[in-house]
């Protein structure tokens, strides 16, 4: 089904939409209250899991499920971190709902520190984003008066504060267990699993990591209900009965080569090609895209081919790219050299290495420096497979590094080199008409002279 | 029992044993090579260099369940049913790839590396690693820079294992080291203003399984395969650390940890791990000499050992009045064929434990590792010697009163402590005597103060030259053999008295082991074989105590 309105977006063009007012004006906090009065916790979590909320921060782990695994009577302290160190490339949805709509997350927050039963909430928020600083804090102290935070809301018993904290700009700690351990104060090394986050987390406590959209829309769900929820996207298929199915609104963050990039709601399963013609306005200038990127950099690429494909949970995975991930679209005209394209990729990703794991640590670094080198004119045709044999061994997936960090740096590296095969040939062909078919090892001992 | 599955071999391990896959594979004779997991120490699993294939045996069925993606073995914990196979091709050519990954920005300087030759890159490359190199890059220098007093890291080298920074916070809880930068540029290094300087910073060196870790006193000192390596027992104080002597031609280089769980785990303090240097100090005492007191110019005349194990006892008989101050530097051995002589010369002679070196108190680490503020390995032993020949067991301070109450006309004095011991005050109570034999390493104010109609002053050997048992601040004895012989022309202590006990052939510390422990109940345990991490000495007593009693 089509969204008919825009819900997560509700405040954007509201003059004042981020005040207290105005989100009470809307509706909000109203069902905050209802369910104060009159729900357990628990109701949460079955209303939540019923809604078929998925997690909108990348993995799409179905949100209800996650709380579930938290122990049951744990004496507590139990921790909620929402997860706003927004730094996938291309990704901007959550800064759009912090600065426009900072109440609609702060009630997603106490709803569902309301059903985690955590008394503490984090928000880790990414440094370079001030106004979203100066708006959430300013919501979270507007709600703070209003009676929604501190000790006994409501007379419920239930108490709730909300902590935000400015990360230092780093890529990694937007991983799960990354980010406790920044939170932690140290460094953000993801963490080895098991134990998972909802048995030992931050400080060593139960604790659930979501992402500030499932925030919204877990305000959203408690306000319109599981049914209008699930009226939404795409139902699970009834031929695999694993598919949790892709239900509910979803912010894509279109940017690159079109006329119009921003950050539209759309329901979940719109494809890239709706997406990039009915919101974005069609591809700049009026070409052709020759790639586009289903949700952020780590995600892969689809060519223009592959453009029917719905961007729902499961759609991306069906053309070879990693998944949604946080459905950010960056379309790539026909004038961008592929290779300049994986440069920056790896570039990227060799950079925000944590440096913990050999294969990533040394395997970003590496492909960063053949692709220097094919750039530079010096390129031959056993790199690709190089890069590609580097593409499809490192990462969580074939088990060599502990987070998915590597898989984000593996993925482009494949789908660029798999889709695009024949322009890395050529290019290699053209810059180095010498030495492209060379398949001797170069002789390193040869150079160590620094002795 | 639970039954774990290695290669296709069963293996049994205990049934509340909590191994990982490492540990297990070592049971069934397969090494997984490892780089950043270390018994010692938390699990990080970041080296993925023990990448190994996982399953599960299903019991009712005995269908195994294959984990779908590589785990590294040291995470992965086995329990009943668990299969492990690592030797399959995907196993190698992700051990391959690590190996190549890390050589990619390591300078390979071997030739000037001191680690070669025990070196764990070199180890698993030439064992898993690629015939060639692929990586075309050239890689860093070999930039060196001291993280402290003791330490240098060679920051190229570092393969970014974090043993060194895991053990700084874990067991020597001081937490100097950490990791800078990120990605391919991260490096080891020290807080500024925090340099690697605590009591157990040499560890890191050992940890260390490449070349990046340097210990400044053994660098470019030896290359580690002309070492000779005897397990021994460092003698710096009470805790009796289990080491390695690394040594080559009588000389030692270095002193390392041997693994003793009852002991010193994997660890031991830089005062024991430099504490060698003595044994090689050229003021040391070389020969058996003898002075008649005959005024202040009076010079030591050199006596043979054979002689002086005649003439040294006709000269204590002719004394009389014999007391004896018992080393704690001593082995058990030493010390019972010490008392035995001094009886056999004098059967009423006084036996008093020697002087116990103290300094400060006992420091525990957050990693459980105690230095003692006893700074002598045996106390324990020779005062259960000493129990034998006489229970009350005198102390130095008791021989000391002793000695000015006028009861003694010779004395007896063995020390070999590694260093200047004895105050001028101390060193008066001996005056008077007819005769003072003294067995010290060094001259001190026992030797050159003190005048007695005759003195001796024989050498005595070091913790390295000797050979037989010592039992710590625990009660736990181990047996150690010499790692060095004495320098030229010293008679270890042992087969001083072994001779002047009139015993034939070389001096044989098991035999005398082995003769206390059937006449003593409480060196019973050292009847048998003792194991390489020692034995309680108080294990019979304790069954003892719990059969008697009416629980």
């Amino acid at each position: 089904m089509e969204l008919n309105e825009p819900v997560l977006l509700e405040a954007v063009g509201v003059p004042d939409g981020h005040t207290l007012a105005s989100y009470r004006a809307r509706g909000g906090y109203a069902p905050l209250e209802q369910t104060l009065a009159g729900k357990q916790p628990g109701d949460v979590v079955e209303m939540v899991k019923a809604s078929g909320l998925r997690g909108r921060g990348g993995a799409g782990f179905p949100t209800g499920l996650k709380w579930t695994f938290l122990p049951k009577d744990h004496p507590g302290p139990i921790y909620l971190c929402i997860n706003a160190d927004e730094s996938e490339p291309g990704t901007f949805n959550n800064r759009i709902l912090m600065e426009d709509d900072p109440h609609q997350v702060i009630e997603g927050i106490i709803l569902s520190s309301y059903a985690t039963r955590a008394s503490t909430a984090y928000i880790y928020l990414r440094y370079e984003y001030p106004r979203s600083w100066h708006r959430l804090q300013g919501a979270i102290d507007e709600a703070s008066a209003a009676g929604y935070l501190g000790r006994n809301i409501r007379g419920t018993g239930f108490s709730l504060d909300i902590h935000l904290h400015r990360g230092a700009a780093a890529y990694i700690c937007g991983e799960e267990t990354g980010l406790i351990e920044s939170l932690e104060g140290k460094r953000a090394w993801p963490r080895i699993k098991p134990p998972f986050p909802a048995i030992e987390g931050l400080f060593r406590k139960p604790t659930v990591v979501n992402n500030i959209e499932t925030m919204a829309c877990v305000a959203q769900i408690a306000r319109r209900g599981v049914d209008w929820f699930r009226s939404i996207g795409v139902p699970s298929d009834p031929a695999n009965p694993r598919d949790p199915g892709s239900y509910g609104p979803k912010l894509y963050c279109l940017s690159g080569h079109v006329e119009r990039p921003g950050c539209y709601e759309a329901a979940l399963g719109i494809t890239a090609r709706q997406l990039i013609d009915q919101y974005g306005g069609g591809v700049w200038k009026g070409r052709r895209a020759k790639a586009v990127i289903p949700g952020g950099i780590s995600m892969g690429l689809m060519t223009e081919s592959e453009l029917d494909t719905p961007l729902d949970f499961a759609g991306p995975g069906k053309v070879g790219c990693l998944g949604l991930g946080t459905a950010a679209v960056v379309v790539i005209d026909e004038t961008v050299s592929i290779v300049d394209f994986l440069h920056n990729s790896c570039r990227f990703f060799a950079h925000e290495s944590c440096g913990q794991c050999t294969p990533c640590r040394e395997g970003t670094s590496w492909s960063l420096r053949i692709m220097e080198r094919i750039r530079a004119g010096q390129g031959r045709l056993v790199d690709l497979d190089l890069l590609l044999e580097m593409g499809n061994t490192m990462g969580m997936m074939p088990g060599s590094t502990i987070c998915g960090l590597a898989d984000g740096a593996a993925w482009p590296m494949k789908n660029a080199i798999r889709k695009f095969r024949g322009e890395f040939e050529d290019y290699i062909r053209r810059t180095n008409p010498t030495g492209w078919m060379v398949t001797d090892p170069v002789p390193a001992l040869a150079i160590v002279g620094a002795h | 029992m639970p039954q774990v599955i290695v290669d296709g071999t069963e293996i049994e391990i205990g049934a509340h044993e909590r191994l990982n896959c490492i540990e297990a594979a070592r049971r069934a004779g397969k090494e997984i090579p490892h780089y950043c997991w270390h018994p010692g120490l938390s699990v990080v699993a970041s080296c993925r260099m023990c990448l190994v294939e996982t399953g599960q045996r299903d019991a009712a069925t005995g269908k195994i369940t294959m984990v779908p993606k590589l785990v590294p073995g040291c995470q992965t914990p086995v329990k009943d049913g668990t299969v492990i196979v690592t030797e399959s091709q995907l196993v190698k050519e992700s051990r391959a790839r690590v190996e190549e990954a890390l050589l990619i920005d390591h300078p390979i300087d071997c030739p000037i590396c001191d680690k070669a030759g025990e070196c764990l890159l070199q180890d698993y490359h030439f064992e898993h690693g690629q015939p060639q190199r692929r990586a075309d890059l050239q890689p860093f220098h070999s930039r060196r820079r001291d993280v402290g007093p003791t330490v240098t890291l060679f920051v190229d080298r570092c393969i970014m294992c974090t043993r060194c920074v895991r053990f700084t916070r874990e067991v020597s809880g001081t937490g100097e080291l950490m990791v800078t930068s990120r990605g391919a540029k991260e490096e080891i290094d020290s807080f500024p203003g925090f340099p690697l300087d605590n009591k157990l910073a040499g560890n890191v060196v050992d940890l260390c399984p490449v070349g990046a870790l340097g210990d400044r006193d053994f660098l470019y000192q030896q290359r580690v395969w002309f070492l000779k390596h005897e397990p021994n027992v460092c003698g710096g104080c009470a805790t009796g650390c289990s080491i390695v002597t690394e040594h080559n031609q009588d000389t030692v280089y270095r002193l390392k940890p041997r693994e003793n769980p009852h002991v010193n785990k994997w660890w031991m303090c830089d005062e024991g791990r430099y504490g060698w240097h003595h044994l090689h100090d050229p003021a040391r005492l070389l020969a058996a000499g003898r002075r008649d007191d005959r005024g202040p110019d009076a010079s030591w005349d050199t006596v043979d050992w054979p002689a002086v194990v005649t003439r040294l006892r006709a000269d204590l008989a002719a004394a009389g009045g014999l007391a004896v101050a018992v080393s704690p530097m001593l082995t058990v051995e030493e010390a019972w064929m010490l008392c035995a002589v001094a009886r056999s010369i004098d059967p009423a002679a006084f036996l008093a434990v020697g002087h116990v070196p103290r300094s400060g108190t006992d420091e525990t680490f957050p990693g459980g590792f105690t230095i003692r503020a006893e700074k002598c390995p045996n106390r324990n032993g020779v005062e259960a010697v000493l129990a034998l020949f006489d229970p009350a067991v005198p102390t130095w301070e008791d021989l000391l009163a002793h000695l000015r109450a006028g009861r003694a006309r010779s004395a007896w004095v063995t020390a070999a402590y590694p260093g200047a011991w004895i105050d001028a005050e101390a060193a008066g109570a001996f005056a008077g005597l007819d005769c003072l034999v003294v067995q010290d390493m060094f001259p001190s104010a026992l030797t050159e103060a003190t005048s007695a109609p005759v003195t001796w002053r024989l050498p005595a050997v070091g913790f390295a030259e000797r050979s037989g048992t010592w039992v710590n601040a625990g009660h736990r004895a181990q047996c150690f053999e010499q790692a060095i012989r004495p320098p030229a022309g010293v008679w270890p202590e042992g087969r001083l008295w072994w001779n002047m006990l009139g015993r034939s052939g070389l001096y044989d510390p098991p035999a005398v082991r082995h003769q206390i422990a059937g006449a003593a109940a409480s060196f019973a345990a050292l009847g048998g074989d003792v194991p390489a991490t020692g034995i309680d000495l108080r294990i019979l007593q304790l069954a003892t105590t719990e059969s008697s009693s009416p629980a």
